[in-house]
Parts: C-alpha cells; sequence; structure tokens
C-alpha cells in the first residue's frame, strides 16, 4: 500500500491520474488515424533505408518527399515500398537510391498481392528488430557485469560541437563519475525537418544528433564505461520535428535515454500541436521497445513561469506525460518524468517547498526514474553563490530519491561548461549524495506542517488544472492558454504541413510489434 | 603549498590607494591579491605545477601559489592559485559608453509616456536567428517581469509583443511593419563562435535594406551584449547583464520622446 511521508490523499492522486487519462485517451483516439512525414521517414529507417544523395538529404526524405509528391503518402511508405520491392526484387535502400538518382518511380508500379507485398519486407522488420533487441541486451548485459551507478544516476551535459571534443569531454565526465552523458543538440536542430547525416564537427552551442554521432558517442562511453567499471548511459534529444527518427536511430545505436516530450515543443518551439503529439506516440513506442528511459521537460516551464507560483503546473504535465507514455506501451521505469528546482534563492522557506515538491513528485509516480533538473534561472554569474544553489539542489536530490539528477554547474549562465565546471559540480553531488545518503529514509515530515500543507496544495492545484483540461481536451486547452500561459492554435506552428490522413491501405506493422513489448523477441 | 598563508613578511609596497595605479585588493591596499583556476592540458604532477606558476608569472603575478590541484582526465589538470598582480590601470581615465538615460520605475514610465508622448508605444520584441532561448526577452517582456521588475506587458502605456523564440529576421520585420513598431528589441543568448553577431547584423542590414532602420528605435540585449557592442553593429542600445525592463522602458520612451522634438 502505499505510504506518504507528505500525508497525501491518494485517492487524489487516483483521481489525478483517472483524468490524466482521459485526457491522453483524446489524444490518442486522434492520432491513431493520422501520421506524418517524419514517421514515414522513420519507417524508412527501420526499412533499412540510409545514407544521403549527391545533395547530402538523407534517403529517408528522398523517398518520403517523392511519393508525397507524387500524392500517395495517405498509403503510407509500408504499402509502397512493400509493393515495390515485391516487384523489383531489390533491397529498400536500393530502390531509395534508385528514386534519388531519378531513375525510378515506385507509385506508378502495378500492384501485386497486398499479402505479397507485406511479406516481401518482412526480411527487413525482422533485421531490424533483431538489431534493436540486441542492443539492448547489450546493455542490460552491461549492467550485469560490469554494473552500473546508484541512483540518482549523476547526469551531466557536454556541449561543444564536435563530436570527437565530445568525446574527450565525455570520457573525462564519466572518469570523474558522471552516468548519464547528455549531448546538446546544435541551436535549432529541432526545427529541422530531417536529420543530418555523417559525424560533425560543426554546431552552434551543441553537437548534431546524427547516427553516425551516436554510434560515435556509444563506443566512447562503452569504452570508458569497462574501464571505470560502470555503465555510462548517453543521453540525447528526441523532441522537434524528427521524434521518432530520432528515437530510432537511438534504438538502434544503443543510446539509453531521450529527452522526450510533446508538450514542450508545442509550448516553446511553437511546433504544431497535432504534428508532435502524433510524433511522440510513435517515438514513445520506440523508446519503450528500445528500453530507452525518456525525460520530459516540465522544468521548461519554470524558466519562464515561477516555480512557487506555478509547481502545480509541472505536476499535471507529469501526469498527462506518464499516460501519455502509457498509451504508447512504455513501462514506469522507463518514465524519467521531469521536474527542476528553480525557485527564487530569495524566498523564505524556498527549500522546504522546494523539497516538499521534489518528495510529491516522487511519491505520486514511485517507479518512476524521475528526472530533477537543476536551478538554472536565478544563477547569475555569481559561482559562489552558484556552488550553494547547486549543493542544496543536491540535498534534495538524494533525500527524494530521484531517478536522475541533472548536475547544476556554477558557471551556468555564463558559458557552457568547461571540463573543470563538471569536475566540481560532480564533486559537489558525490560528496552530498555520499554524506547524506539516508537521511530522507530517516526523517519524517511534520504533520501538517510547512511542507505537508505545501504538497497538498500543489497537488490540489495540479488535480483542479487536469480537471480543466480535461473538460476542455488537450487540444482545446492548449489553444486557450490553459497551460504554461502559452496560446497555440491548432493548426498553428511549425511541421502542420507534414501531417497527413491515413488512407485505407496504410499500415505500420511497427506499432504492434513494438508497443509495450519492451524487447521481447 | 600553503607557505605564506598566514604570511608575517612586512609590507613592502605603498599601501595607499592610488586611482592612477589601481590593482586588485585581497586584504591589504596594494597587495594585488588574486584567484585564478585553469585547467592545463598536462598531467598532475610537480612539473604541472611547475608550469602553472610558470603561466602566472607570465600573466604579471608575483608570488604564484598552486593551493590545489586534480587531474581532472588523463592529461588534464586542474589548478586553483593565487598570485600577487604586478599590473596596474588608471582608473581615472576610463570611459564607457553608457545607454544615456534617467531609469524610471513602471509607474513614473507611464506617466512620462503620458506626458510626452501622448499614445503607447509599440514595442515588437523576440530572441531572433536560431537562437532558442526565451530566457532574456522573457525577463524584460513578460508581465510578470524578473527580479522584482515588471515587464513591458505590464505597463499601461506600452504595447508589447513578445514573439518569443526562434524567431526568423523576416518574421521579425514583417511583423515590426504591420504592427508599426516604434521600437524592436533583440534578444541573443546563445553567443558561441559569434553566432549573435552575424544574427544582429543581419538584422541591421535587413532594415536598411527595407528603409526602415531610422524608423525604429533598435535595442539588442543579453548576457553578452553591452552597449559598446550594440552601438558598432549599429544599433541605438544594448543591454547586458544586470539590466531590467525599468532599464529599456526608459531609454525607449526618452529616445523616442527626443525624436519626437518633445
Amino acid at each position: 500500500m502505499n505510504t506518504s511521508k507528505l500525508g497525501i490523499d491518494f485517492e487524489k492522486v487516483a483521481y489525478g491520474k483517472r483524468l490524466a487519462k482521459k485526457i491522453s485517451d483524446e489524444v490518442e483516439n486522434f492520432a491513431k488515424d493520422y501520421s506524418t512525414v517524419t514517421c514515414e521517414r522513420t519507417i524508412c529507417r527501420l526499412l533499412g533505408i540510409d545514407g544521403v544523395d549527391e545533395n547530402d538529404v538523407p534517403l529517408p526524405n528522398v523517398v518520403v518527399d517523392f511519393v508525397k509528391e507524387k500524392g500517395r503518402l495517405n498509403d503510407g511508405i509500408m504499402y509502397i515500398m512493400g509493393n515495390a520491392v515485391a516487384q523489383l526484387k531489390k533491397t529498400p535502400n536500393e530502390i531509395a537510391e534508385q528514386i534519388a538518382q531519378g531513375k525510378l518511380d515506385i507509385t506508378t508500379l502495378p500492384s501485386v498481392d497486398e499479402k505479397q507485398a507485406r511479406e516481401s519486407l518482412q526480411p527487413y522488420i525482422d533485421a531490424s528488430l533483431k538489431r534493436i533487441i540486441d542492443r539492448r541486451r547489450k546493455r542490460e548485459n552491461y549492467i550485469e557485469t560490469i554494473g552500473e551507478g546508484e541512483k540518482p544516476y549523476l547526469y551531466i551535459i557536454v556541449a561543444t560541437g564536435n563530436i570527437y571534443e565530445v568525446v574527450i569531454q565525455a570520457q573525462a565526465g564519466a572518469r570523474q563519475g558522471a552516468d548519464i552523458i547528455a549531448v546538446i543538440r546544435t541551436t535549432g536542430q529541432s526545427l529541422l525537418d530531417y536529420v543530418p547525416y555523417g559525424a560533425t564537427t560543426e554546431g552552434f552551442g551543441g553537437t548534431f544528433a546524427t547516427q553516425e554521432n551516436f554510434r560515435i558517442m556509444r563506443k566512447a562511453l562503452d569504452e570508458v564505461g569497462e574501464e571505470v567499471g560502470r555503465y555510462i548511459r548517453l543521453c540525447n534529444y528526441c523532441s522537434g520535428l524528427c521524434m521518432p527518427e530520432i528515437a530510432v536511430m537511438g534504438a538502434l545505436e544503443g543510446l539509453d535515454v531521450m529527452l522526450n516530450d510533446a508538450l514542450y515543443g508545442i509550448l516553446f518551439r511553437d511546433i504544431n500541436m497535432k504534428r508532435t503529439l502524433i510524433d511522440q506516440f510513435f517515438s514513445r513506442i520506440i523508446n519503450g521497445f528500445a528500453g530507452i528511459i525518456i525525460n520530459t521537460g516540465e522544468d521548461n516551464y519554470l524558466t519562464t513561469a515561477d516555480a512557487f507560483d506555478e509547481a502545480h503546473t509541472v505536476l499535471a504535465s507529469d501526469f498527462i506525460n506518464e499516460q501519455l507514455a502509457f498509451a504508447a506501451g512504455m513501462p514506469e521505469e522507463q518514465m524519467g518524468l521531469g521536474h527542476a528546482f528553480e525557485m527564487d534563492p530569495q524566498l523564505k522557506n524556498g527549500f522546504l517547498y522546494e523539497l516538499a515538491q521534489a518528495q510529491l513528485i516522487r511519491e505520486i509516480f514511485p517507479k518512476a526514474p524521475i528526472k530533477y533538473m537543476p536551478p538554472t534561472k536565478f544563477m547569475t554569474g555569481n559561482i559562489f553563490r552558484g556552488q550553494i544553489q547547486d549543493a542544496l539542489f543536491n540535498e534534495i536530490g538524494i533525500m527524494t530519491h530521484q531517478g536522475l539528477q541533472l548536475l547544476g554547474m556554477m558557471t551556468e549562465a555564463i558559458h557552457t561548461p568547461f571540463m573543470s565546471d563538471r569536475y566540481v559540480s560532480i564533486e559537489n553531488a558525490r560528496y552530498i549524495f555520499n554524506n547524506m545518503h539516508d537521511l530522507g529514509d530517516d526523517i519524517e515530515f511534520k504533520k501538517d506542517g510547512i511542507m505537508q500543507t505545501r504538497a497538498k496544495k500543489v497537488l490540489d492545484d495540479a488535480v483542479n488544472l487536469l480537471e480543466r483540461m480535461q473538460s476542455e481536451g488537450l487540444f482545446s486547452a492548449l489553444e486557450k492558454g490553459i497551460f504554461g500561459d502559452v496560446k497555440r492554435p491548432r493548426d498553428g506552428g511549425k511541421g502542420l504541413q507534414g501531417v497527413f490522413e491515413k488512407s485505407e491501405h496504410y499500415y505500420n506493422p511497427f506499432i504492434d510489434l513494438m508497443k509495450g513489448k519492451g524487447g521481447k523477441e | 603549498m600553503s607557505a605564506g598563508l598566514y604570511s608575517m613578511e612586512a609590507k613592502d609596497f605603498d599601501t595607499n590607494l592610488d586611482l592612477t595605479k589601481v590593482k586588485p585588493y585581497g586584504d591589504t591596499m596594494n597587495d594585488g591579491k588574486t584567484q585564478l583556476s585553469f585547467t592545463l592540458p598536462v598531467p598532475a604532477g610537480d612539473e604541472g605545477v611547475e608550469a602553472a606558476k610558470q603561466l602566472l608569472k607570465k600573466m604579471g603575478f608575483e608570488n604564484p601559489m598552486v593551493v590545489f590541484y586534480k587531474e581532472l582526465t588523463e592529461g588534464f589538470t586542474f589548478f586553483n592559485c593565487y598570485g600577487s598582480c604586478t599590473h596596474t590601470v588608471d582608473y581615472t581615465v576610463i570611459h564607457v559608453p553608457k545607454v544615456e538615460s534617467n531609469v524610471m520605475d513602471m509607474h513614473e514610465n507611464d506617466q512620462y509616456i503620458k506626458d510626452h508622448i501622448g499614445r503607447k508605444i509599440v514595442v515588437v520584441g523576440a530572441s531572433t536567428g536560431t537562437d532558442a532561448h526565451t530566457v532574456g526577452i522573457d525577463a524584460i517582456m513578460n508581465m510578470k517581469g524578473y527580479a522584482g521588475h515588471y515587464g513591458l506587458e505590464r505597463y499601461e502605456m506600452i504595447e508589447a509583443l513578445n514573439m518569443g523564440s526562434q524567431v526568423p529576421n523576416e518574421e521579425f520585420i514583417a511583423k515590426a511593419i504591420e504592427m508599426k513598431a516604434d521600437a524592436l528589441l533583440v534578444s541573443q543568448t546563445v553567443t558561441q563562435k559569434d553566432v549573435h553577431i552575424k544574427n544582429l547584423t543581419e538584422l541591421v542590414e535587413m532594415l536598411e535594406a527595407e528603409g526602415l532602420r531610422d524608423k525604429v528605435i533598435l535595442c539588442c540585449g543579453g548576457a553578452r551584449i553591452t552597449h559598446e557592442l550594440a552601438k558598432e553593429l549599429g544599433y541605438d542600445a544594448g543591454f547586458g547583464a544586470n539590466t531590467y525592463a525599468d532599464d529599456v522602458a526608459s531609454f525607449i520612451s526618452e529616445e523616442l520622446a527626443r525624436r519626437m522634438g518633445k
């Protein structure tokens, strides 16, 4: 039975989850009739189509754009490619290359029997699934043999622009104690409607997410993991206009953690809500299947909204994100629901409120590896105070058993972290996690004290917000700005032109093969 | 390593403040004491420490001390150091270009606009180019403001539109024309590889090409922006760290009043 240090009402939590489920059901119900260009490109990738044409356009884009121009995308890539493979006896990748060379129109081929078309793709489907399962097994094997860090995992970011420089920084971070290395993406990649190809050495504020870069990083982290005797997880960003493509690339190359949050894209990147919710559904199915932990982006609300006033918004979003992940067949153990330590340091008893909220999220989502984000908004350039802010954040992290602790940098707001900044930060966390290891289990909260009262209020407010959102529906709530104070029109934002309705021929076998299958053969 | 921690040595330097020869202050005037930290791409060890000390001397520090060092990863060592700076600067001849305006709070500013302009000022702001950060423009424009300074949206006499992040310069200009903006605010947070310079320059060039440059008050802001840099790039003002909506609004209203000859 659930026990609560905060004295929260678990009936109310269950009610909140039911409301969130209804919100999620509406989205799922809408999404099932639609697909998007990136979902189709994901299918291309799952059929083994990779590489670029002579203008560096990725072959999955070449194929999908071609079929779209011919007005046949509604039938889906599986249907059209299945027919082509059956007719031409070539691999999907060979067919893609011929399309790129302008030698082939796969939309005008005579139709073979639909069953035969489907069967022609089976070897490619099997090969991709096997590769993803093997990747997953490799991770599981590493964790069984060389082990892993204790939770909260120490999560650091690297952002140099050059993948080879990233390798050096990431390995240094792992040697200093980091458990998760996130490679920040270059500014603006989220708005590209394609995934760049190959190893990259140029980027602004980050490094391009490409399949080759994933491969380079995985290899580097496996090497250093064996050296330090601890499996090192690799994190990237499965967000923006290519969510499911990044998911599948991560699944193929052994990524472990992915930022994956449509609500974030809608509110903060002005990505069209239909587009990104459809994309997210497929991407979460893939992430779930590959054993990848997703991270949701609730922390971002607090960079604009006030962390004290809007704490319930974060919690409400966590409720919804949990249900959207369930809908995609994801187990709780892979749901890195997000929140952040972002209260104004001048706020009296701010630490108590932060502690109450962190404990609240822990209790509401007991199995989830909660992702806790460090202070950023009130990091001022005063690195000495910054180090203390990060220490308070770490104290809450260990006391409330957070899953993934994204380490704060005292030089936040100044520059992307130096190698030494990461050292200082990791040392801070390791000191506190060791020195205060069991404090959380050894203390109770005063009945009806400041923290219990705070937790109840945040839960009440979150459930009220969920009630309003459920009666509106998610799309309408987002249009009215009920969520996060940002209004987003249903048919506005980026990427809507990439959404299409499925025809009667459309099929995507990967949904059934992957959803909720968690890497089982 | 800790030699000199409780130094009893006589102070053999002039301990009077001379603003023409200013140097760092540790605990005694003109002691020049400075703390530094840096990483050298060398292994930890005596040679590494000596390298750090020699570097400090080249930087102009006497009595260089390495008080802590740690090899971060193979071949990279982090040093915490102290030294006494031998260089000085003449404080009396320093001139820094600054935004010339009397900073008013929101209520004073609203009143000023009523008195001197007689209509609402239209301000359009955005984080432009590929920059995905809204933290700067939000701090200046959002109703709530930042650190107790209300944002422009809250001003009675300012019609403020915050376009958010990743706004292409073309869209930004189109919106400015549509709204007949009096002032444009551009926020730039990402400054790696000087991407902000390129983007800020492009905006000025586009405004000039459209014949709009002189019709708007053009401001940029961000943690790494200075007024001097802004002027150099062709902006009317730049707002760096520790400036708030008050500073921006005051500048805009006074500048607009000046341009209107009021």
